[in-house]
């Protein structure tokens, strides 16, 4: 491909038709509580492994609901359970975590 | 002294060879298969300490005083104790005596194993002599020994409250079988040796009763129907011992050279794992330990519970007990054997498969090494420190009155100690971090490591090799300020209940140094249950899947404890305690760091 210097970013347009929520069905199913995140961010302002990864538990399951890859996020994640501790829902936001890296599978997603 | 039956056999005596034989048989291939189990080293190490004198020695001893006559037990619960040593070392002076009775009288017997056991009906007029009488009334003391024991287990099964022990074991089918074989086996023999006292003799709980019956039923004493009742009982439990939970008596003899020889839970299922779970003797002791266990909830997730389905193989089950778990250590420390609960879950969380495993290779650690040195003393906050930063801003400020120069390690981001991964079973991701770790550490040169949790304590303790570093909790090393004049306190009058963290009390033994801290700046109150017994108070990592409405009644319970003597305050020397007692406390919580900052001043 030519080098122009600049290039196209992907494009970031959502089809939910096409979207692969294989993960996230497979998530509901062992974790219901993934069902009552609200979005509201607390597990992202005390991640620890979000400086390293952007890792945060709002957007795994924002991406999942999109069947984006979240294997990057979950890399880093430690386990210390902060985001379970400040989450306002009573999310038990570590065990989910587990469950995922679990169920997830390498070649399922892209 | 007649040796009574010629042939020195009786059909009676079938059952009885059967069943020895059978359990026999049995402990060995037992035996054989769990050394085949231990890796090449451990082996070695196992029959090392057993020529070792020393560690023989300590075997001997403490097969003795636990197995036999349950000191720990005594300690713990009066009556149990004597229930438990008065039927098992009872029943062991029996088959002594028996020895020995036969020995003395028979010698030319003692190849036949049945006949201490059966030594009265083989015999007769054995307590015509001072020597002969002696033993038959130790034989009978015994028994009698025995059979208050017996009595007392059944009131227990039927009215444990009045052991003290709120909630018992549901027995499983065979136990059953077990207990009530157990049951019959004393009686039964009281009976038969009753029946046959007035040919071989008797002593005090046999002899009278014997004379009575004489005198009723002449010569026509139903004798044999009782002997064979007996043999058969003998035969029934042990027969089932092995499917058990009686299978703890020949367990527990292998557990205590095991682990006085220092082997360590390598695999989930075999080697020292399988002993400990064949050890629990489904006292359920446990049971009322388990913080987890308030409002008659999770009993079914207690240790006892976990090495019954680990026996039963039921995998779905094993799962949800060790996920559950708080890892609070309680359970271990009430154990009367010793059973590692929290050590055998964390085995079970480790056999896991994972799709997708955390890696931390792309952490560029250089920053965080950059900053860590140049100072002596290293202070790691720790991440659940993060969430209650009222914590480290007192050690900030009591570092600087005490005139410290420190680096705060994880002031802006930092990793994790690794043992909430550890906890998970997730050995391989923790190993990554403890690396990274102790590289930050060991660069910057620092002498003393100060941590604020004692979470991270308990693993910089037992799974960093930081050579030359002093590794303290702050409660240690504020102690230590103190005690060398360097921070002074004053007293205030506040009355505090302090609240040991289970990874600093019972996982790390630092009982005193806070109680100190709190005592020398304001008055101290003791809680309901204190030390080893204290209670988890609900938020700790260790559990995987207890859920905040589950925990939340733990920690109501944990704070009802700790609010026995009207404390005006709270104190404990964890985060992760602190922040769940805020959550529910109607009394202030405090760290210790931050009770000390109030009352302190610099030497200046």
């Amino acid at each position: 491909m030519i080098d122009f210097g600049f290039k196209i970013n992907p494009s970031s347009t959502l089809d939910l038709d096409k979207a692969d929520l294989t993960l996230y069905n497979k998530l509901v199913r062992m974790e219901p509580e993934a069902r009552m995140c609200m979005a509201c961010g607390s597990c992202s302002a005390t991640c620890m492994s979000a400086e390293y990864s952007g890792m945060s538990v709002r957007k795994v399951l924002l991406a999942l609901q999109r069947g984006k890859d979240v294997s990057m996020m979950l890399s880093n994640c430690m386990l210390c359970g902060k985001c379970t501790m400040v989450c306002p829902r009573g999310i038990n936001t570590r065990h989910l975590i587990l469950s995922l890296c679990r169920i997830y599978d390498k070649e399922g997603l892209k | 002294m007649i040796d009574r039956i010629a042939s020195g056999f009786h059909p009676f005596v079938i059952p009885f060879v059967f069943g020895m034989v059978f359990v026999i048989g049995w402990c060995i291939l037992a035996l054989v298969r769990i050394l085949f189990q231990l890796t090449h080293q451990d082996r070695l190490a196992f029959f090392k300490s057993l020529v070792n004198p020393k560690t023989a020695l300590r075997n001997i001893k403490d097969i003795f005083a636990n197995c036999l006559l349950h000191v720990k037990l005594w300690k713990r619960n009066k009556l149990l104790g004597y229930m438990h040593s008065s039927i098992a070392f009872g029943w062991f002076m029996l088959i002594v005596l028996g020895h020995l009775e036969v020995f003395i009288y028979v010698p030319h017997r003692i190849n036949l194993f049945y006949y201490p056991i059966f030594f009265n009906y083989f015999v007769s007029e054995a307590d015509a002599t001072i020597g002969g009488s002696l033993l038959f009334f130790l034989m009978d003391f015994f028994l009698l020994m025995v059979l208050s024991g017996i009595v007392l287990a059944m009131v227990k099964r039927f009215r444990s409250m009045l052991f003290g022990m709120r909630r018992t074991t549901r027995p499983a089918f065979l136990d059953r079988i077990g207990l009530w074989a157990l049951w019959m086996i004393f009686p039964l023999r009281w009976i038969a040796e009753t029946f046959t006292a007035h040919i071989s003799g008797g002593s005090f709980l046999t002899a009278p009763m014997s004379h009575l019956l004489v005198r009723v039923l002449g010569d026509n004493i139903p004798v044999m129907p009782f002997w064979w009742a007996y043999s058969i009982a003998l035969c029934v439990f042990i027969c089932v011992l092995p499917f058990t939970r009686y299978r703890h008596i020949p367990a527990e003899m292998l557990l205590i050279p095991r682990r006085n020889a220092g082997l360590k839970i390598r695999n989930a299922r075999k080697g020292l794992a399988k002993v400990e779970v064949f050890s629990c003797p489904n006292c359920g002791v446990c049971i009322d330990a388990c913080p987890m266990s308030v409002k008659k909830a999770n009993i079914k997730d207690c240790t006892v519970y976990l090495n019954r389905q680990i026996r039963r193989g039921n995998e779905k089950r094993i799962e949800q007990i060790s996920d559950k778990c708080l890892l609070c250590g309680k359970c271990e420390a009430v154990c009367q054997v010793g059973v590692q609960g929290p050590t055998i879950r964390v085995a079970q969380r480790s056999i896991r498969k994972y799709g997708l495993s955390q890696d931390y290779s792309n952490i560029d650690i250089q920053p965080l090494v950059d900053a860590a040195k140049g100072s002596k003393v290293v202070y790691f906050a720790g991440c659940m420190t993060k969430l209650t930063p009222r914590i480290s801003t007192a050690m900030e400020s009591l570092f600087k009155k005490a005139g410290v120069e420190y680096v705060w390690m994880d002031r802006d981001g930092g990793l994790c100690c690794g043992r909430p991964m550890l906890t998970a079973g997730r050995l391989e991701q923790a190993g990554q971090m403890i690396a990274m770790n102790e590289r930050i550490i060991k660069e910057s040169g620092a002498g003393t490591l100060v941590l604020s949790c004692p979470i991270c304590y308990k693993m910089f303790k037992e799974h960093y090799n930081l050579p030359g570093v002093k590794i303290v909790h702050h409660t240690e090393y504020l102690e230590e300020l103190v005690r060398s004049g360097v921070l002074k306190l004053e007293k205030g009058d506040t009355f505090y209940v302090y609240h040991d963290p289970c990874e600093l009390g019972r996982g790390s033994g630092i009982y005193e140094a806070p109680r100190k801290l709190v005592g020398q700046a304001a008055m101290i109150v003791d809680a309901g249950h204190t030390r080893e017994e204290r209670s988890c108070g609900g938020g700790s990592l260790g559990s995987l899947t207890l859920s905040f409405a589950q925990r939340e009644a733990i920690t109501k319970a944990s704070l009802a404890d700790l609010g026995v003597n009207h404390p005006d305050a709270i104190a404990t020397a964890c985060p992760l305690c602190l922040a769940t007692f805020s959550r529910y406390s109607s009394r202030p919580v405090r760290d210790i760091a931050e009770i000390v900052d109030i009352q302190s001043n610099g030497s200046e």
